[in-house]
C-alpha cells in the first residue's frame, strides 16, 4: 500500500498556510514557490478554504496527458516523476481537475507531491492527514 | 542577510507619472531590523517637512522584515505616512496576507508616492506593476463589494493580499481605515484617507516566491523549535479560544471598561457583548493570518431574517475583537450582541476605525444629551444603545450631508471647538483612546481638563484587585492586558 496527504476536513481550516510553507522548507527555502500543496479562501474567508494537493489517482490524468513519460503511474495510485524527461509542456497541470499540479516559475516544471507527509506535521487543526490510498475499482462497463 | 536575499528590494510606485522601479536599499535593511526603522527613513527621504498629508507630498511606505515569510507568527506588515489626523507620524501595522505577500513578490518595501488624476487601483504580481482603471470602482458603498469584485479580476489566488478602502477613504474622513484581505485594517490614524487622497482605491500584491537560506538545517531546525513553543503555550491559546474578546469581562470588574463616553467604566449589560457570549452563541469560523498557526481572526455570524420574506436570512460574518467591541458597543451603551455586529459591520462596510468613530459618535451623543447640539445638526436622535440611530450616523458621517457631519469627519476636537463640549471629546492631538480606562486612586482627580480619556471616576477605580472565577487579577494588568501590540492607556499617578 502506497500513502497520500488526504483532506481530512477541510471545515477545520483556518488558512493560516502552515502547510504550503512546511513543502517549500523540505528544500530549505523561506516561502510558497516549490509548495505542491496549496490553500486559497473560496471567495473571501468567511467562506472557509479549500486545501488542494495531489489525491493520488489510482487512474492519473496527469500522467495520461505526458507525452514524454516524465510522469508516470505509481502502483497503487498516484505518480512519479521524472524531471530529466520533462520538457514543461503544462499538459498535466491542465488535466488535473483539481489544479493540484502548478509549474515551478523557476524550473518550468510541474511541482509534484511526493506523499512524504511533511507538511501533515505542521496542520494544528487536523485537516490533513497521511493516509493509506485506498483501492478504488473503476468498473469497466 | 544573503545577496540574493529580495528583502532589500523597495519598489516604488509613482501615482502621478504612473511609474514604477525598484531600489536597492540593502544598507537600510541591514541598519534597522524590522519594517519600522526602515519605514521610517523610506518615509523620511520622501515626505518634506510641512508637507500637507492629504496632498500628493505624502507617501506611504509599507514595509516587511527579514522574519516575514520565513518563521511562523511574523505576519504584519508596517504602514508609515504622515497621518491626516494628527499631522504627525503614522504608524499602523495589520496583518492578513500583506507581509507573506509582498516579501514574497520580492519586495522590503513598497514606496507609494504622488497621487493619480483618476482613480486607480495598482496590482504587483511579482516584479510586474500594473495600474488599471478604477473609475468604476469609485463611489462603491462597500468596502467588502470592491474585495469581492478584484478576487475576481486579479490573478494569484492563495497568495495574494487585497488592500482596499471604503467609502470613508475615497470622502477623505479623517480616521478612513485601509480594509486587509476582509477583516484585518491599517486601522489607526487615517491612512484610509490618505490612499482617498491619492485616489488609490486599492493596491493588491501577489508573493509566489520565496527566500534562500544559508544554513538549511538550521533553518528548519529553528523553525520547529518556535512552532513547538507558538503551539505549546497558553499565551497564544487565550487569541485561538476567546481571542482578545475575553477581556470584556475581566476589564469590566476591573472597572475598566470605557463605557458610554467614559461616563462610566462599567457596563451594566457587559455580558451581551463579551467574548464568552460571543463564541458560544455567535462564532461562525475562527481564521488566520498567513503563516501563523494560533488563528485568532473570529468571525460572528449575524442572521437577520427578510422582511418580505419568511424563512429567508440575511447572513453576515462579521469580525469581532476586544477593541471594536469595547468601542461599537459599551463606549456607546449597546448591550445588544445583535446590534453591536450591526454597528460592527457598518463600520467595515464604510471602512472606517472603529475607535475612533466610537469616539467621535460617544461624543455626539453626550453633546446631544447636554443640549450643545440639537437633532438639526445631528438628524439622527442619538441615544445611548440605540443602535439603529448610531448606523444612520456612520452612514452621514462618511456622507457629510451638513456642516456638523464635515466637522465630525475631521476630527472630534475640531468639532468640539465648534460646539463646544471639549472636555468629553476623548482624544488627545488626534489620538483616540483607546479601550482602556485608566484607574486613579480614590480621591484623585485627573487636573486638566478635556482629559477624561484619561480619567476615570473615583468610585470606579480604587479597588487593588477584583476576584474572578477564583482567580486573583493583578490590578494594574498581568493577565487582563489585551496583546502587547495595542496602545496601552498610562495609568494616573
Amino acid at each position: 500500500m502506497v500513502r497520500r496527504v488526504s483532506v481530512v476536513d477541510v471545515d477545520l481550516c483556518v488558512g493560516c498556510m502552515m502547510c504550503v510553507f512546511a513543502c517549500t522548507r523540505r528544500f530549505g527555502e523561506g516561502g510558497v514557490s516549490k509548495s505542491a500543496i496549496r490553500v486559497a479562501s473560496i471567495g473571501g474567508i468567511e467562506r472557509g478554504f479549500t486545501v488542494i494537493v495531489c489525491r493520488a489517482c489510482p487512474d492519473p490524468p496527469c500522467a495520461a496527458s505526458c507525452p514524454t513519460g516524465a510522469l508516470k503511474p505509481r502502483k497503487g495510485g498516484g505518480i512519479v516523476f521524472d524531471p530529466v524527461k520533462c520538457v514543461g509542456c503544462g499538459n498535466c497541470v491542465k488535466a488535473c481537475p483539481y489544479g493540484a499540479l502548478m509549474l515551478d516559475e523557476e524550473s518550468g516544471k510541474p511541482i509534484v507531491c511526493t506523499y512524504c507527509g511533511y507538511c501533515v506535521n505542521y496542520c494544528p487543526y487536523g485537516v490533513i492527514k497521511l493516509e493509506e490510498v485506498k483501492e478504488v475499482v473503476v468498473h469497466a462497463r | 542577510m544573503l545577496a540574493s536575499d529580495p528583502l532589500s528590494r523597495v519598489l516604488y510606485i509613482d501615482l502621478s507619472s504612473k511609474k514604477y522601479w525598484v531600489e536597492d536599499r540593502k544598507e537600510l535593511f541591514e541598519e534597522f531590523i524590522g519594517g519600522t526603522g526602515v519605514a521610517i527613513n523610506l518615509l523620511r527621504e520622501e515626505v518634506p517637512r510641512g508637507a500637507d498629508p492629504l496632498g500628493p507630498e505624502n507617501a506611504i511606505v509599507l514595509a516587511a522584515g527579514p522574519f516575514n515569510a520565513m518563521y511562523p507568527m511574523a505576519s504584519k506588515t508596517v504602514a508609515m505616512f504622515k497621518s491626516p489626523l494628527t499631522g504627525n507620524l503614522g504608524e499602523s501595522h495589520a496583518g492578513g496576507r500583506s507581509a507573506v505577500a509582498i516579501r514574497l513578490a520580492g519586495y522590503g518595501a513598497i514606496v507609494i508616492k504622488g497621487a493619480s488624476d483618476i482613480p486607480v487601483w495598482v496590482s504587483v504580481h511579482g516584479s510586474k506593476v500594473h495600474f488599471r482603471d478604477a473609475r468604476a470602482l469609485w463611489g462603491v458603498r462597500s468596502a467588502h463589494t470592491v474585495g469581492r469584485v478584484l478576487r475576481e479580476v486579479e490573478g494569484g489566488h492563495g497568495y495574494r493580499t487585497i488592500m482596499r478602502i471604503g467609502r470613508a477613504g475615497e470622502k477623505l474622513v479623517r480616521y478612513a481605515c485601509v480594509v486587509v484581505d476582509t477583516f484585518r485594517h491599517f486601522g489607526r490614524l487615517g491612512l484610509g484617507a490618505v490612499f482617498g487622497s491619492k485616489k488609490l482605491k486599492a493596491l493588491v500584491v501577489v508573493g509566489k516566491g520565496s527566500v534562500p537560506v544559508a544554513d538549511k538545517a538550521g533553518y528548519r531546525r529553528v523553525y520547529d523549535d518556535l512552532y513547538k513553543r507558538i503551539m505549546g503555550t497558553p499565551a497564544t491559546r487565550k487569541y485561538h479560544d476567546l481571542g482578545t474578546a475575553e477581556n470584556v469581562l475581566p476589564l469590566n470588574e476591573l472597572g475598566a471598561l470605557p463605557t458610554m463616553n467614559l461616563k462610566a467604566s462599567r457596563f451594566e449589560r457587559a455580558e451581551e457583548i463579551s467574548g464568552e457570549r460571543l463564541a458560544e452563541k455567535y462564532l461562525g469560523r475562527r481564521v488566520s493570518y498567513a503563516h501563523c498557526s494560533v488563528a485568532c481572526i473570529h468571525l460572528a455570524v449575524l442572521r437577520e431574517p427578510y422582511e418580505r420574506e419568511p424563512y429567508f436570512y440575511k447572513t453576515t460574518f462579521v469580525s469581532y475583537d476586544y477593541e471594536p467591541i469595547y468601542a461599537c458597543g459599551a463606549m456607546l451603551g449597546i448591550g445588544s450582541t445583535e446590534g453591536l455586529l450591526k454597528v460592527l459591520d457598518a463600520v467595515e462596510t464604510y471602512g472606517l476605525d472603529t475607535m475612533s468613530t466610537s469616539v467621535v459618535l460617544a461624543w455626539m451623543t453626550e453633546a446631544y444629551e447636554k443640549g450643545l447640539v440639537t437633532e438639526e445638526e445631528t438628524i439622527v436622535k442619538p441615544a445611548w444603545g440605540d443602535y439603529a440611530s448610531f448606523l444612520k450616523a456612520i452612514e452621514y458621517v462618511v456622507e457629510q450631508p451638513n456642516e456638523f457631519y464635515v466637522a465630525l469627519a475631521k476630527r472630534v476636537e475640531h468639532a468640539a471647538k465648534v460646539y463646544g463640549g471639549s472636555e468629553f471629546a476623548l482624544a488627545y492631538g488626534g489620538i483616540y483612546r483607546p479601550g482602556r480606562a485608566p484607574r486613579v486612586r480614590p480621591g484623585r482627580q485627573a487636573q486638566s481638563p478635556g482629559l477624561r480619556w484619561l480619567l476615570v471616576r473615583p468610585e470606579d477605580g480604587g479597588e487593588e484587585g477584583v476576584r474572578r472565577g477564583g482567580r486573583r487579577l493583578p490590578s494594574g494588568g498581568g493577565e487582563v492586558e489585551a496583546g502587547a501590540y495595542e496602545p496601552r492607556a498610562l495609568p494616573l499617578r
